[in-house]
C-alpha cells in the first residue's frame, strides 16, 4: 500500500482555502435570513476542503487497495461473483433514466415502466412464477417481503395462529433474521449427514401453526434437494407456503424452475445471479416474485401493463403494503435487464451448466488434499472441511489467507455452520479453465505448504499491502470516525 | 455453443468433464428429477448484440420525458460533480463484494471510514453505520432499534409531518414486527407538542420520531424535545435531509439519539427511485443497537492504521434470528458516492447548496404568490428550499401543461395543494417560466 | 461459602443462600475467546430459567446468556461494561448478575462441578 502520501484519510488532506466545488448562479437575490437564529446548526461540518485533482488521486489509489472481480478470480461462496458486464454500467448511466423523478407523472415515464415491466416479465419467465415485484432493495429485504407477503396470505384467510418459520440449520443468516423482523418465530430443522434436508424430522415440525418453510436449492453446501416435491407437498399438506432463498439460483438457469419445483414465493439477488455489480456491499435489488394467486399481496405500488399498451402504477388493497417509497434500486434493475438480454434465451441455458462444470471440476481437483465432507455431483459451489491432513494445526483460515498472497480472493469460510473448518467455493461461469487450473495449482501447492512449512500458511498473509489487523482492540474500542481518531491521538 | 461472457471452448468442456468422471453436462444434473428438468428454452429474446441492447434502451429512453425538476419530496434535483461518478466507476470498487478480507479490501474499508465520519458530523451524531437501503427503511430500523433498546415497550409515536412515504414503510414493518404506531398531530405544518406529551404520558412509548426539514419544508423548532422524550425513557428519532444540514440544526444538537434519513439529496441522480442511501446515525451508548456494517480503525501487524469491519456479533450471520436487523449488505458503492461528494463539496460548497435553494424558493414562492393563482399554504412557518402552495387553480391542468412545456412543477400532495422544490439546478429562468405558466391559467 | 452449579449452556449459578451469582464457565469462556462485550440487563429486571437475559460477544461470535435460575436481578457486574475480558481473566470469580431466587429448586435442574466436568468432556 502506499502511504507515503496518499494513505491517508481525505480529512487529513484538507487545507483551509482549498474547495472541489463551483455551483451555478441561479439568479436570486440572497434573501435576509429569514431562518431564525435557533434553527441554524452552530458549527460548520467538519468536512474536508478539498481540490478536485487531490480528491482524485485519493480515490483512485484508494482503489488499488481493493480486490474486485475485475481484478481476479473470487470464488467466494454463496456471492456469485461472476463477470459484471460494461455495457450494464453504459444503460444504467443513460440520462433518459438517469434523470427521471421517481414521483414524475407515469405518462412521462413510460419507458421506463416499460422496462420495470420487461424484467418483471422475464424473471417469472425465469423463476416459473406468475409475477414478480422489483421493489426489494437486496436480498435480505427480499426473504422479508416474501415472508411479509406469507403472513398477508395466512391473514387473508383469518389464519392467524401461524407464527413459525421452518428453516434448515444449513440456512443463510438473513433466513432467521428476516423471519424475527417479519415477527415469525424461527423453529430450526437439523439437516443430514449429507447435507440435505431432513425430511422425517420436517413433517415433524409441520403443523397449523407453521406459515412457511424458507429452502434454498441447491442448499448452502452446494447440493440439490432432490426431494423437493416431496418436501413441497408435505408443506402445502400443512397448510403452509414454501419459500425459495434465490441466493443459489444460479447454477438452475436453463435447468430447472422454482415454480415447477413447487415454490410458493421467492426472491432472485440481481446482484447474484444477473451480474449486476456488488459495489463493496451494495446496491443489490432483491425482486420477490409469487406463484399465481398471491399477486395481489406483493407490495405497493406495482407496475401494470394496461389493455392499451401503456403502463402504470398501482396499489392493491390486499397488499402487505410498501416496503419502499419507489419502485427500488431501479438502475440496478436496467442492469439485469441489460443482462438478460445480452445473454438471450440461449446464454441462459448455458450459465447455470457451466457454473455446475466449473464447481464440480474444481472440487475433483482438490478432493485428494481437502477434505469434501459430502462426496456428490455438487451445483454451483461446494464445501471442503478444510484440508485432508489435519495434523498440520493449518487451520482454513490460514489457506484462506495465503491464497491472499497468491493474488486470489479468498473463498467463503466458516460457514455453513455444518462443518468446523467450511471452505466454500463458488467459481461461477465466467472463468476459463485455465483460471480454474491455475487456482488449483495454487490451492495444491498451499496443502504442501502446510505439510512442509506450516508456519508459512499459519502466518499469511505475508505480501498483502496490511497484515493480521487487530479485530480484538477495534471491537474493544470502537473507533468509527476520523473525529475518535483524532481524540485518542489528543 | 458459446457465449461472449464465457471462455469455455468445447474442447474445455470436455477435458474438465471428463476430469469428474462424466460423459455429458446433463450428467451435472442427474440428481435434479426428471419431471422438474426444463427440457424447451426460455420464453425470451435471442441473444442481443451490444449494438442491439444500446438501441434497445435508447428506444425505451426516448419514452421518458426529462424534465427541469421542481419536484422534490424528498427526492431532489441536486448537481451531481463529474468527479463523483469517475470514482464511483473505478472497477476496484465498482466489482468488489463485502470486505470481508481487509488485507485485500482496504479501499472499501476506507471509504466507508471517511463515509461514517462525514455522515457523523453532518448529522451531528457521535457514531454512523456503514448505510442502509434507503432513508424509508432506515427510518423503520431506527424504530426497530428503539424498540430492541427499550426490550419491553413496544409503541412508537410517528409524527404527521414526517414524509407519509416514509410513513408507509414504517407502518409496514410495524405491523408485522408487533409494534404499535400513534401518529402525533399536526396543527398549522406543525408537530403538536401538546398531544405528543398526552401519548408520552399514556407510557409504553419506545421512540418518537419527527423530521426537520419536515415533509412540508417547514423547520420545527425541537427545543426540549429530546429532554422531554428522555424523561419518558424514549428515544428521539430525527429524520433528516442531509443536503439541508449545511445549514440547519443538526439532530445532534436537537438533542436526538438516532439521526436517519436519506442521502440522495447529496448529489444521487433520481433514476426513477434508486439506488439512493439510507443512513442511520445514533450516540456512542447505543453503537452496539445499530444495524447493519460498521468499519472501524484498528492497527496491524506492522502497526500501520488498518479499517475493519467490527462488531460483528450484532450482525445475522452470527447472530441469526437474534440479529439487531436481518441487513446484510449495505449500500457501499452509495456510501462512496456520499464521501466522494461531501470531499468535493465540503462544508462551503454544502451551504451554498442550502443558500442557492433558500433564495431560490422564497423568489419563487413570492412570483407564483403574486400571480394570484396560489398562495402559501405555511406563510408564517420557516422553511428551507421546498413549500407549499394552496392553489386555486386546476393542479392536474396545470402538470399537463407543464409537463408540455418540459417542466416538472411539483408533487401534488393534496387536491389543491402543490409541493414545490427549488435546488441550485434551477435557475431564475425556469422559474420564470414556470411561473408565467401558472400566471396563464 | 457457596456451592456452584452448572447449565448445559455453560452458565454457573453460584449459590450463597437465597441469592445466586449467575456467570460463565471456564470452558464457555475459552470456547468464545476474548470477550469484547457483555449485553446485560439492569438491575431490577425478572430473569426466567430456561430465557436468555443478555448475551457475551467476542469478535466473530456471539453467545445468548441463558438464566440458570429465576429470580429478580438485584446487582449487575458494572466492572465488566468497562473491562469484558474479565470474563476471560476469572470466569468464575466475575459474575455477571445477582439474582434473588424465587424457586431454589430449580437448582435441582442443574449439575454438579463433578457431573459438568463429565458433561465438557463429551462434548
Amino acid at each position: 500500500m502506499n502511504r507515503e502520501y496518499y494513505g491517508k484519510l481525505i480529512f487529513e488532506l484538507s487545507r483551509e482555502g482549498r474547495r472541489g466545488f463551483k455551483l451555478p448562479d441561479n439568479g436570486c437575490p440572497t434573501p435576509a435570513a429569514g431562518i431564525p437564529q435557533a434553527l441554524l446548526r452552530d458549527n460548520e461540518p467538519e468536512l474536508p476542503k478539498v481540490d478536485e485533482p487531490t480528491i482524485v488521486r485519493h480515490y483512485n489509489n484508494m482503489s488499488t487497495n481493493n480486490f474486485g472481480v475485475d481484478t481476479g478470480f473470487y470464488p467466494l461462496g454463496s456471492c456469485t461473483m461472476k463477470y459484471n458486464p460494461k455495457i450494464n454500467e453504459e444503460v444504467a448511466a443513460l440520462p433518459s433514466f438517469a434523470a427521471l423523478h421517481p414521483y414524475q407523472p407515469a405518462e412521462t415515464a413510460q419507458g421506463a415502466l416499460e422496462a420495470y415491466h420487461t424484467l418483471q416479465r422475464a424473471l417469472s419467465e425465469i423463476g416459473g412464477m406468475s409475477e414478480f415485484t422489483l421493489n426489494p432493495f437486496a436480498g435480505a429485504h427480499g426473504e422479508l417481503t416474501g415472508l411479509m407477503v406469507i403472513r398477508a396470505y395466512h391473514d387473508s384467510r383469518g389464519d392467524y395462529k401461524r407464527t413459525k418459520v421452518i428453516v434448515p440449520d444449513s440456512a443463510h443468516g438473513t433466513n432467521p433474521a428476516s423471519a424475527a423482523v417479519a415477527g415469525l418465530k424461527v423453529v430450526e430443522v437439523k439437516s443430514l449427514p449429507d447435507g440435505t434436508v431432513d425430511v422425517a424430522a420436517l413433517r415433524e415440525a409441520l403443523d397449523d401453526t407453521v406459515a412457511a418453510v424458507m429452502l434454498t436449492n441447491p442448499n448452502t453446501v452446494g447440493i440439490f434437494e432432490s426431494r423437493i416435491p416431496e418436501i413441497a407437498q408435505a408443506v402445502h399438506e400443512a397448510g403452509a407456503l414454501l419459500y425459495y432463498d434465490g441466493a443459489n439460483l444460479n447454477p438452475m438457469l436453463g435447468v430447472a424452475r422454482p415454480g415447477d419445483m413447487g415454490f410458493d414465493v421467492m426472491h432472485i439477488n440481481l446482484h447474484k445471479t444477473f451480474s449486476t455489480p456488488h459495489g463493496g456491499g451494495g446496491p443489490g435489488s432483491g425482486p420477490v416474485g409469487v406463484r399465481k394467486g398471491l399477486e395481489e399481496f406483493l407490495p405497493n405500488p406495482r407496475v401494470i401493463k394496461r389493455d392499451d399498451g401503456t403502463y402504470a402504477l398501482t396499489d392493491s388493497e390486499t397488499s402487505l403494503g410498501s416496503i419502499s417509497a419507489t419502485l427500488g434500486n431501479f438502475a440496478v434493475q436496467l442492469r439485469a435487464l441489460s443482462y438478460i438480454l445480452s445473454l438471450g434465451r440461449e446464454g441462459l441455458k448455458l450459465a447455470g451448466p457451466l457454473a455446475t462444470l466449473n464447481a464440480n471440476y474444481v472440487k475433483e481437483s482438490l478432493r485428494d488434499l481437502y477434505e469434501l465432507p459430502i462426496d456428490r455431483v455438487c451445483k454451483h459451489e461446494f464445501v471442503f472441511d478444510g484440508l485432508a491432513d489435519k495434523s498440520t494445526g493449518v487451520t482454513t483460515l490460514n489457506v484462506a489467507k495465503r491464497l491472499l498472497d497468491h493474488g486470489y480472493h479468498a473463498p467463503t469460510i466458516y460457514f455453513p455452520l455444518l462443518f468446523h473448518e467450511s471452505l466454500m467455493i463458488e467459481p461461477t461461469e465466467t472463468e476459463s479453465k485455465e483460471t480454474l487450473d491455475a487456482f488449483i495449482d495454487v490451492m495444491r501447492e498451499i496443502a504442501r505448504e502446510a505439510a512442509t512449512e506450516p508456519d508459512k500458511v499459519k502466518n499469511a498473509p505475508h505480501h498483502t499491502p496490511v497484515r493480521h489487523p487487530d479485530d480484538t482492540q477495534a471491537a474493544l474500542t470502537p473507533m468509527v470516525t476520523y473525529f475518535d481518531l483524532k481524540a485518542a491521538q489528543s | 455453443m458459446s457465449h461472449r461472457y464465457f471462455p469455455h471452448t468445447q474442447a474445455d468442456i470436455d477435458a474438465m468433464l471428463q476430469r469428474c468422471g462424466m460423459g455429458q453436462m446433463s450428467d451435472l444434473y442427474s440428481d435434479v428429477p426428471d419431471e422438474l428438468i426444463m427440457h424447451g428454452d426460455y420464453e425470451l429474446p435471442q441473444e442481443y448484440s451490444e449494438k442491439e441492447v444500446r438501441d434497445f434502451f435508447n428506444a425505451l429512453g426516448a419514452k421518458n420525458r426529462q424534465l427541469t425538476c421542481f419536484a422534490g419530496a424528498g427526492y431532489y434535483d441536486h448537481y451531481a460533480p463529474s468527479v463523483v461518478k469517475s470514482i464511483i466507476s473505478r472497477s476496484e470498487f465498482l466489482t468488489a463484494y463485502t470486505p470481508y478480507q481487509p488485507e485485500i479490501s482496504q479501499g472499501t474499508l476506507q471509504y466507508i471510514f471517511e463515509y461514517q465520519s462525514m455522515m457523523s458530523t453532518l448529522t451531528g451524531m457521535e457514531v454512523s453505520n456503514a448505510s442502509m437501503y434507503d432513508g424509508t427503511t432506515a427510518t423503520a430500523e431506527a424504530m426497530l432499534m428503539a424498540v430492541a433498546h427499550s426490550r419491553k415497550r413496544n409503541r412508537v409515536l410517528v409524527s404527521a409531518t414526517l414524509n407519509p412515504a416514509t410513513r408507509k414503510v414504517v407502518d409496514t414493518y410495524a405491523r408485522y414486527h408487533g409494534v404499535t404506531v400513534d401518529e402525533i398531530t399536526q396543527r398549522d405544518g406543525c408537530t403538536d407538542i401538546t398531544d405528543l406529551q398526552e401519548k408520552l404520558e399514556q407510557g409504553d412509548v419506545a421512540g418518537v420520531i419527527v423530521a426537520t426539514p419536515n415533509f412540508y419544508g417547514i423547520l420545527e423548532d425541537y427545543s426540549g424535545w429530546s429532554e422531554l422524550c428522555h424523561r419518558h425513557k424514549a428515544l428521539l428519532i430525527i429524520n433528516c435531509i442531509p443536503s439541508d444540514l449545511g445549514m440547519i440544526r443538526t439532530p445532534g444538537e436537537w438533542g436526538a439519539d438516532i439521526a436517519v434519513g436519506d442521502a440522495q439529496s447529496l448529489g444521487m441522480p433520481l433514476s426513477y427511485g434508486g439506488p439512493y442511501l439510507g443512513f442511520i446515525c445514533t450516540t456512542k451508548a447505543l453503537i452496539r443497537k445499530l444495524p447493519g456494517r460498521i468499519v472501524g480503525a484498528t492497527t496491524d501487524a506492522e502497526g500501520q492504521r488498518v479499517f475493519v469491519l467490527t462488531l460483528q456479533a450484532r450482525e445475522q450471520h452470527i447472530r441469526r434470528d437474534k440479529a439487531t436487523s436481518n441487513i446484510c449488505s449495505n449500500q457501499g458503492l452509495m456510501a462512496l458516492y456520499t464521501a466522494a461528494y461531501l470531499s468535493v463539496m465540503g462544508a462551503d460548497g454544502l451551504r451554498e447548496v442550502c443558500e442557492k435553494g433558500v433564495s431560490g424558493a422564497r423568489y419563487l414562492a413570492a412570483a407564483i404568490t403574486a400571480t394570484g393563482k396560489m398562495e402559501l399554504k405555511y406563510p408564517d412557518k420557516p422553511y428551507m428550499n421546498e413549500f407549499v402552495m394552496k392553489s386555486h387553480i386546476d393542479l392536474d391542468e396545470l402538470m399537463a401543461r407543464c409537463v408540455a412545456q418540459g417542466i416538472l412543477p411539483g408533487v401534488k400532495i393534496a387536491p389543491d395543494e402543490i409541493l414545490i422544490a427549488v435546488t441550485e439546478m434551477c435557475s431564475r429562468k425556469d422559474m420564470d417560466r414556470l411561473t408565467e405558466i401558472i400566471a396563464g391559467m | 461459602m457457596s456451592k456452584i452449579y452448572y447449565s448445559e449452556t455453560h452458565e454457573y449459578a453460584k449459590v450463597d443462600g437465597n441469592i445466586a451469582y449467575i456467570g460463565i464457565s471456564d470452558y464457555a469462556q475459552h470456547a468464545l475467546g476474548n470477550v469484547v462485550y457483555v449485553d446485560m440487563p439492569e438491575t431490577g429486571d425478572d430473569v426466567e430459567a430456561g430465557v436468555d437475559f443478555g448475551a457475551v460477544e467476542s469478535v466473530k461470535a456471539a453467545s445468548d446468556l441463558i438464566a440458570p435460575v429465576s429470580g429478580a436481578i438485584v446487582q449487575i457486574n458494572e466492572h465488566l461494561i468497562d473491562n469484558p475480558r474479565l470474563l476471560n481473566e476469572a470466569p468464575l470469580t466475575n459474575w455477571i448478575i445477582k439474582v434473588e431466587m424465587n424457586d431454589p429448586s430449580e437448582l435441582e435442574n442443574l449439575m454438579d462441578e463433578d457431573a459438568y466436568a463429565e458433561f465438557c468432556a463429551k462434548a
